[in-house]
């Protein structure tokens, strides 16, 4: 891409006045060059860092501050009111604080590994030589390019309890109606399959780009060595893939952990945000929006925010260190 | 960068139970999308009927007509589009400088800054929500209007990391050296050379940005009212009423995912390529 038009360039700079440039405007040239090799950066670098600064760290921080007052949108005054560590205290005694992190955790676990597990079969399938391979991976990807809105709306209805196709389906084989809403184990299952239709596709075209540079002398030598397939893929691709399987487990621990729309929008309730009648499937996300939105408790919606975050820390860091540690075989 | 990606490995051929497993992973890809189709194209009767209907009806643009009739959709889908497209314009733009600056530019305090790029990615939305929202109503005024969408989008972490990985390999050092040496300013070099030499990774950071933005539903949902909704607010609202009309409900769904699943089926292989690319390259 860049080679021609470098050719052009150099086609055209003979086309001025010889000598004009280098004579009169060197030094002044000059000093202005070394200003902008200097200054170009951070002017380029400027845009991200005055909207993240403005509209992320602010923020963020600002939370941080607020979950410290006793912040109530409808009383008002009461913003300034400092608390300390109050509403930490208060969420150490909160039934729904602990029920929407379980919530969160197992909506995530049944999200998360699933989808995994299946996207790397899905590549390693995707990885042999076939026809109709860009089709093939279109067809894994596009559900991911739907949004949370469109699709969980659409499993709304394929998990409906009584005309839905899934227990259409399962009838099938002799299985009675689930209320998929109504039950906790249900309501989580359900949640996760919008999760991982979604992100099992986007995952395995990850793992097979990092499979792709996998060289095919390693299953050749191991193949003569006797192993067979499966531990070829044991003892070859899952530790060759350790850095991408790595980067989807934190990235995918950390979109679960934030789950929001799906729990929301897969609601029948009258108050989306409770999650449910018995607030079965109410995550985090959910719960926080329901305190400042709905209860209009500023500060202590900021201070489950920042439990939250807190979580997604813990939670990534010991995944990243259990992931790390695996190994193949051996 | 196709040709130092292409392969010297071999592959084995695969055989008819992969493409039988393919085939039904990709079936059950497709089908919800399909199934959506579907219901979108019959009457609310019709869908609940078991056993259930499983192929297209005739009633597709009536049910389209009447989503538009019932709904803002015309004024979602409008503000959908402006905020995708400004944002996407913005994204790349800023990305593809400053990912620019992070790929090929000696300055100090680069690593301790792109560092902080790759931190401010782990950074989940609801941290930052309610003051972002208090800013957005009390100090500048912004709450329901559509600016409060696009400026906090303007710019993000993903598309400067994005851009950085792929300039790094992207434009070649002794090209820059060889510019500098004619006396090409920095912004030469980036109209000359690096603009020509990120197109592909644009367009694909782009695409993908777009669908982001049009995407989105937890932002707009706090900020904006159903008086200036986005696409996916409309959708929402459409699928909360007390009577629940499926077929309108999936109708809307449709409409809502159609420029996207266009423009996908459009751009699909670089977005493959780019996300691929990504991959080995993090």
């Amino acid at each position: 891409m860049a080679a021609p038009t470098a050719a052009a360039r150099g086609a055209r700079a003979p086309a001025r006045p010889a000598g004009r440039r280098p004579a009169g405007h060197r030094p002044a040239g000059h000093r202005r060059h070394r200003l902008d090799r200097t200054l170009s950066p951070y002017l380029y670098l400027s845009p991200f860092f005055l909207v993240f600064g403005v509209f992320g760290l602010f923020p963020m921080l600002y939370t941080g501050y607020v979950s410290f007052t006793g912040w109530r949108a409808d009383r008002p005054g009461s913003a300034g009111d400092w608390v300390g560590f109050e509403n930490y205290r208060k969420l150490l005694d909160d039934p729904f604080f602990w029920n929407a992190v379980k919530n969160t955790l197992g909506i995530g676990v049944l999200a998360t590994v699933p989808q995994l597990l299946l996207a790397l079969g899905l590549a390693h399938l995707l990885n042999y030589r076939m026809r109709g391979r860009t089709l093939l991976r279109l067809g894994v990807l596009l559900p991911n390019v739907t949004s949370v809105a469109a699709v969980t709306l659409i499993f709304v209805q394929l998990f409906g309890r009584d005309f839905g196709l899934v227990n259409w389906f399962l009838s099938l084989f002799g299985v009675d109606h689930v209320d998929w809403q109504a039950g906790t184990l249900s309501s989580w299952t359900a949640i996760a399959a919008i999760v991982t239709w979604r992100w099992t596709g986007y995952n395995a075209l990850l793992y097979l780009a990092a499979m792709q540079t996998v060289p095919f002398e390693l299953y050749e030598a191991a193949a003569l060595d006797g192993a067979s397939r499966w531990r070829q893929f044991r003892s070859i691709t899952i530790p060759m893939l350790r850095p991408t399987i790595l980067f989807t487990v934190i990235v995918s621990t950390i979109g679960a952990l934030q789950l929001f729309g799906e729990p929301m929008l897969f609601s029948q309730q009258q108050d989306p945000t409770t999650g449910g009648s018995q607030h079965q499937f109410q995550t985090l996300a959910l719960y926080s929006y329901n305190q400042f939105w709905g209860r209009f408790k500023y500060g202590y919606g900021a201070a489950i925010s920042w439990a939250m975050f807190l979580l997604i820390v813990l939670v990534a860091a010991v995944n990243f260190l259990a992931a790390r540690r695996m190994r193949g075989v051996e | 960068m196709t040709g130092r990606r292409s392969r010297t490995t071999r592959q084995l051929t695969a055989g008819r139970g992969v493409y039988a497993v393919l085939g039904v992973a990709v079936l059950l890809s497709l089908f919800p999308l399909y199934w959506t189709l579907v219901a979108a194209s019959r009457t609310n009767t019709e869908i609940h009927r078991m056993p259930p209907v499983l192929l297209p009806g005739g009633r597709l643009w009536h049910n389209v007509t009447q989503v538009f009739a019932q709904t803002d959709l015309r004024l979602a889908m409008l503000n959908s589009l402006v905020v995708a497209t400004t944002v996407t314009a913005s994204v790349v733009l800023t990305s593809t400088l400053g990912g620019f600056a992070f790929a090929k530019l000696r300055f100090p305090g680069r690593s301790p800054l792109l560092a902080s790029v790759v931190a401010t990615m782990m950074v989940p939305t609801q941290l930052g929500i309610i003051p972002l929202y208090i800013m957005m109503a009390n100090w500048f005024h912004w709450a329901d209007h559509l600016q409060a969408l696009i400026v906090p989008a303007a710019a993000n972490a993903f598309g400067l990391f994005f851009m950085r990985q792929y300039l790094i390999g992207a434009v070649p050092d002794e090209l820059l050296d060889a510019g500098r040496m004619d006396g090409c300013t920095t912004r030469g070099l980036v109209w000359h050379v690096v603009l020509p030499a990120a197109r592909p990774a644009m367009s694909v950071l782009g695409m993908l940005t777009f669908m982001a933005a049009w995407n989105d539903f937890y932002w707009p949902k706090v900020v904006m009212t159903q008086q200036n909704p986005t696409v996916q607010l409309t959708l929402s609202e459409l699928a909360s009423g007390y009577i629940k009309d499926y077929s309108l409900v999936l109708t809307g769904a449709l409409v809502a995912s159609a420029p996207v699943l266009v423009a996908f089926l459009l751009m699909g292989r670089q977005i493959i390529d780019g996300i691929m690319q990504g991959a080995t390259k993090g």
